[in-house]
């Protein structure tokens, strides 16, 4: 089989960077709610800039730290619950702004567990010998599906775009994917689409909102987390002690902390950046692969935990 | 015995002192428990105590007294 590795890692954020006070002027909350609940200070709103732009300011970043050009990409996947139309899907978009004349572009659908699933048809694409240099990007702009008059979802997210490069490579960087996902409990995290309003049947309109039951998200979160970490590290002799860097989802301190507690660590070794993000959904791995990147050194292995709406969750094991 | 250990499990949860917890408090009023810090009490006491608390039920345990009754229920 052929390795795969990461060749570039990029990220892009709005420029206008929203703090807990902003929003308090707009919402009942207060900087004190918001940060002891969530561990979130601010986050950045995008006031125009579409997600196809943030996208491609990330997939630029990403292409030039893996030292290509668009036109190298065979496959570029974008995984977002926001994309500015659903057709063309927005990596289409991204493809026409970046010149990527010879990718095949998709996006997928799976929430904050986007990214990592769309890693996953990235390297069984490389691996398989289908594809040899595919661009994945996560990317959302939450602020547009958020009820702003409902102050418990309302502080938690964010908008903010992530991108890496995976390409075929000697060397087998990506050591082990693992994911799951189960319907039936789909319902504590929903977004309505379409009613079906047709020349047959009249529906009333949809709040195009995200809507969440946080209690069971919490619970959901802090016990997959764990599965995560133990499913990928089965069938590789390396062990969580053997991890030098953890980076999760950043959907809340609250879901760090206690999965921090439950598989023995110490708080602080976590990567954590949710604090100037907020909750960036399939945006949130890349972003903090991004930053977290500055402390990596090659050779470290790197694990990386999404979960989500769906429900979805995976989790990449990779050597740096 | 469930109410000392109980008692352990609240106060490690919401960082107070184990004396603060008394069979009377109140999770939310008193103790100042917000949503994440009762679901956290829950899977603590469902793994501790080998009991399932149905999601409904969880709104209706208001005091330790409730938490202790429920368990003294269910085991």
């Amino acid at each position: 089989m052929i390795g795969v590795k990461i060749s570039g890692v990029g990220s892009a954020k709005p420029k206008n960077s929203v703090s807990n006070d902003d929003l308090s002027k707009v919402v009942d909350t207060s900087d004190t709610w918001i940060l002891t609940r969530t561990g979130i200070k601010s986050r950045y709103i995008s006031d125009g800039e579409t997600t196809t732009s943030l996208a491609v300011r990330a997939a630029k970043k990403a292409l030039a730290d893996a030292n290509i050009t668009a036109d190298m990409l065979d496959m570029i996947i974008v995984a977002t619950l926001t994309p500015d139309q659903l057709m063309p899907s927005a990596a289409c978009l991204v493809q026409k702004e970046l010149g990527a004349n010879n990718a095949t572009a998709f996006d997928i659908s799976a929430a904050c567990s986007g990214f990592i699933f769309a890693s996953k048809i990235a390297r069984d694409a490389i691996r398989t010998g289908s594809n040899k240099k595919v661009l994945v990007i996560g990317v959302e702009i939450l602020s547009k599906i958020l009820n702003w008059k409902d102050r418990n979802t309302c502080v938690l997210f964010g908008d903010g775009a992530g991108a890496v490069v995976y390409e075929s490579s000697a060397e087998d960087n990506i050591l082990n994917i693992y994911t799951g996902s189960d319907g039936s409990r789909g319902s504590v995290l929903t977004l309505d689409g379409f009613p079906i309003n047709n020349c047959l049947v009249e529906k009333e309109p949809n709040d195009y909102f995200l809507k969440m039951n946080g209690s069971e998200v919490y619970k959901f979160a802090t016990s997959i987390v764990p599965i995560c970490i133990e499913n990928v590290l089965k069938g590789t002799n390396i062990e969580i002690q053997d991890i030098d860097h953890i980076v999760l989802h950043q959907a809340n301190i609250r879901i760090l902390d206690t999965v921090t507690t439950k598989i023995g660590l110490v708080k602080g070794d976590l990567f954590e950046n949710l604090s100037e993000y907020g909750n960036t959904s399939a945006a949130s791995i890349p972003i903090a692969l991004d930053e977290a990147k500055v402390d990596f050194k090659k050779g470290e292995k790197v694990l990386l935990v999404g979960f989500g709406g769906g429900l979805t969750w995976g989790s990449i094991l990779l050597e740096w | 015995m469930i109410f000392e250990k109980l008692q352990e499990i609240i106060a490690d949860k919401l960082g107070i002192e184990t004396e603060e917890v008394k069979m009377e408090s109140d999770l939310r009023e008193d103790l100042e428990a917000d949503s994440l810090d009762v679901v956290d009490i829950v899977m603590s006491i469902e793994e501790e105590f080998d009991v399932t608390v149905p999601s409904e039920d969880e709104e209706s345990l208001k005091t330790v007294g409730d938490v202790v009754k429920f368990i003294e229920d269910n085991k």
